[in-house]
């Protein structure tokens, strides 16, 4: 009966989307309701084509089939992420590679929103969504809640991405930076978060564990304030339900300071609360220790979640914004720093009496370097959120190395480490195929960081300077143009260190195939078995 | 489920006796400096919020015991720069043009000020370097092959009021026909003119076509504006066919293209942007770029 109701609801889905395509206004509308009616036929096929299979009794095993697309989705994304990081970076270097032909398309303004939402949201949502599955199910001892809800979440998931994309790419963009998806993405990012959010509460609320686990705290205060944020930030009117175009519901600075609100706490939840919920489990997990003070876990929590949230004016000082607005918005982010660092302590510290496993684990190493890097961005926040300090630093290259040492240090090494333990446990295979390639990615992504975060500082510093520099009447003594064409060798150098950690991934990516592929099988280790 | 907890060796700090899939945690106390630091910037976070605007109220925000803004200081710093160079300014209007370079003060004040607003508003086009974009229409302003003339007044009124603009009816103005769109001469016709063209200029050429373009640029009246010898006329802006310098490319291809379809360079004018003071500035700055009459 269920799959009647399926059948009925992807057909009706399908039907809509060709409506859709036939009357409308634009070309990214028009493809991305091709693409959702391609997504829904294909649903309808499999559907059809499965119903009535008997269905195996699943119950005492966890769900891991949908955490090992995931997986496979994180690697694959972060591939796309990072190569059109690569490309936008050699953009900004040498000019020319907008080639004519990539006009409208391939652009730096086209592909810059690419790889943002790529590298946020295919690869850091997908190792969320697949280790928040994975973290939940094991720590309340119980398969995942809402049987193939799971599924709905990763499909889902996959379709907001290719639609987000493609749309950028024709032109299709609500102009606020990582949000750019239009107003129907929005509403499918919405239907799918709530589904993310039952299939995750429903575990937990189900768990044969006493207590929560702090990494389900922190990811679950993620997928709450991701729903707040996304939708008080989308609040649109569409010009047209047949076009991509909508109109903001807030303008001026107020639509600036929700922007930043949600900027900001993108930046929080998303990138910082969740990568500590994966940090909380996989960390202990891979170095076989205790977490070193759950008082410490608490108040680091909720001191975190508490702060977090007012820190967004930072990105908006010296604007319209008002400014006892900035001045609260910098304090904030002020006393944010230890809590911040509750985080950073709570994963080093895990590993006394185990350092030896620094020198011998190349995956502990890398979780390691993740949490080092971590400590160092959540120290450099605040403190480019003084005002004296952001007067300098603001619209400088500074913010776009302060970003990538977060993005690429924490959250890209972290989540590298997570692959490494989870794929040979996914595919119940003896262990990686290769620590040595563990090691060889280690560095090259180390060293791709070390190229990109400093070559961002000291040309962002640089850049910082010349703006300001002005001759004794007064006048600023260089163009625009001069600070582009100083800043030339140290794009260079950018360009490298991403061209660097890309190598590094598609290390990865060939290690965790042929650990699949190559590695003897062992038994299966998924039934489900409260902690003694 | 509860385990016994684990003893830890050295500090014997037990855990808190909860597993989840074999996970525990110690009880360790939180750390005294972390602690401390904490306190201490919300300390520090409460003061500043005391001693600067900070706090929202109903109709605005608390001003701070110490108070200040941001805006205002500005605005101070503005005021005082303008004030410090006020009497230069007022020389530099009161000038004669020419007089400018004479006076040491006031041509380092126009040179270090014409610089200043050149890269803020003229480098777009002209180039941080002022060389132009050679072929594209923006002219080099560093040699002396001038469309509108190199003396400072020349230079000054075409700043002020800008080229082929609609906004400033002083504008200056001048429109080569489009010999090709509109029929006055054939494929072959525009062919041969840019033969004789390229003849001017001295580049190679070929002599048969060239001479028949050469009775074309007569009697088509291109040396109306270009002269007979294709040295170009400064009061209309035309340009001296006759130098290796072209301003939208010197090719045959080039020159074919410009006869056919003619190009029209706008330039805006400065005097709703610029003071007069700033515009006398960049005129200096621009005449003493080399080229200068």
């Amino acid at each position: 009966m269920w799959d009647y109701f399926k059948l009925a609801g992807l057909g009706f889905v399908a039907v809509c989307a060709a409506i859709a395509a036939n009357y409308a206004h634009d070309l990214a509308y028009q493809v991305n309701a091709l693409e959702v009616m391609l997504a829904a036929g294909i649903a309808f096929l499999w559907v059809l084509r499965t119903a009535g299979d008997p269905k195996p009794d699943v119950q005492h095993e966890y769900f891991d089939s949908v955490i090992r697309a995931g997986a496979i989705a994180t690697a694959f994304w972060g591939v796309v992420g990072f190569l059109v990081g690569v490309v936008i970076a050699s953009q900004l270097a040498f000019p020319w590679l907008n080639f004519e032909f990539l006009q409208g398309f391939g652009n730096f303004g086209r592909l810059r929103p690419l790889h943002t939402s790529a590298v946020i949201f295919a690869f850091g949502g997908n190792a969320l969504i697949m280790s928040s599955f994975y973290i939940v199910q094991r720590t309340s001892a119980a398969r995942l809640f809402g049987g193939s809800l799971g599924w709905f979440v990763f499909w889902g998931w996959q379709l907001v991405i290719v639609l987000a994309a493609s749309g950028y790419v024709l032109g299709a963009t609500q102009a606020k930076e990582y949000a750019e998806p239009v107003w129907y993405v929005d509403i499918l990012i919405t239907v799918v978060w709530v589904a993310f959010l039952v299939t995750f509460m429903g575990t937990l609320l189900k768990r044969k564990e006493p207590h929560i686990y702090v990494a389900n705290w922190f990811l679950l205060s993620m997928i709450l304030t991701v729903a707040m944020l996304h939708l008080v930030n989308n609040l649109a009117i569409p010009v047209s339900i047949f076009g991509s175009e909508q109109v903001q519901l807030f303008s001026g600075v107020q639509d600036a300071m929700v922007q930043w609100w949600y900027g900001h706490n993108a930046v929080g939840f998303f990138l910082t609360a969740g990568f500590l919920g994966m940090m909380y489990y996989f960390v202990p997990k891979q170095i076989e220790r205790p977490i070193y003070s759950y008082k410490l876990s608490i108040i680091h929590f909720w001191a975190l979640i508490f702060l977090y949230i007012w820190a967004g004016p930072h990105h908006l000082h010296y604007t319209a914004l008002p400014e006892w607005a900035s001045t609260l918005g910098m304090v904030f982010s002020i006393m944010l720093w230890m809590p911040s660092w509750g985080g950073m302590i709570n994963g080093l510290m895990t590993l006394s009496g185990a350092w030896d496993k620094l020198r011998t684990d190349p995956i502990v190493r890398m979780m390691v370097v993740s949490i080092g890097f971590y400590g160092m961005s959540t120290f450099e926040g605040p403190m480019m959120s003084i005002k004296a300090v952001n007067s300098l630093s603001h619209y400088t290259d500074w913010t776009i190395g302060h970003v990538h040492s977060g993005a690429l240090g924490w959250n890209g090494m972290i989540t590298f480490g997570v692959l490494y333990y989870l794929v040979p446990r996914l595919w119940n295979r003896e262990g990686l195929y290769s620590l040595k390639l563990v090691s060889w990615h280690f560095w090259l992504a180390t060293i791709g960081i070390v190229l990109y975060a400093s070559s961002m500082w000291v040309t962002g510093i640089m850049e910082g300077l010349m703006w300001r520099e002005v001759d004794a009447n007064g006048f600023l003594v260089n163009a625009f143009a001069d600070t582009v064409a100083a800043k030339f060798p140290m794009y260079v150098v950018r360009a490298s260190g991403g061209a660097l950690f890309l190598t590094g991934a598609l290390i990865m990516c060939w290690n965790l195939w042929m650990t699949v592929r190559a590695q003897p099988a062992k038994a299966s280790q998924n039934s489900m078995v409260p902690a003694e | 489920m509860c385990a016994k907890p684990l003893k830890k060796e050295p500090r014997q700090v037990e855990t808190t006796g909860h597993q989840w899939d074999g996970i525990e945690e110690w009880n360790n106390p939180l750390p005294r400096w972390w602690v401390w630091v904490f306190v201490a910037t919300v300390v520090w976070g409460i003061g500043y919020t005391v001693a600067y605007p900070a706090w929202p109220l109903l109709t605005e925000a608390t001003p701070g015991l110490i108070g200040g803004n941001e805006r205002l200081a500005v605005e101070a710093e503005i005021a005082a720069a303008d004030q410090a160079n006020a009497p230069i300014k007022a020389k530099l209007v009161a000038a004669d043009l020419t007089a400018i370079g004479t006076d040491p003060e006031l041509a380092q004040y126009a040179t270090n000020a014409g610089a200043a607003i050149f890269r803020t508003n003229c480098a777009t086009c002209h180039g941080s370097g002022a060389g132009g974009v050679e072929g594209k229409g923006y002219p080099s302003l560093l040699d002396d092959d001038w469309l509108w003339g190199g003396t400072m007044e020349d230079i000054h009124l075409t700043i002020t009021h800008g080229i082929r603009n609609t906004t400033d009816p002083d504008a200056r103005y001048s429109a080569m026909p489009q010999f090709g769109v509109d029929g006055t001469l054939d494929a072959t016709q525009i062919a041969q003119v840019a033969e004789h063209v390229l003849a001017l200029s001295g580049q190679e050429h070929d002599a048969t076509l060239a001479a028949a373009g050469a009775t074309i640029f007569m009697d088509t009246g291109c040396n109306g504006c270009h002269g007979d010898t294709g040295i170009g006329d400064r009061t209309l802006g035309a340009p001296n066919l006759t130098d290796a310098i072209w301003l939208y490319g010197g090719t045959r291809e080039a020159i074919i293209n410009t006869v056919t379809n003619a190009h029209f360079g706008v330039m805006p004018n400065w005097n709703t942007r610029l003071s007069e003071d700033e515009i006398r500035a960049v005129a200096f700055f621009v005449h003493s770029r080399g080229g200068g009459e």
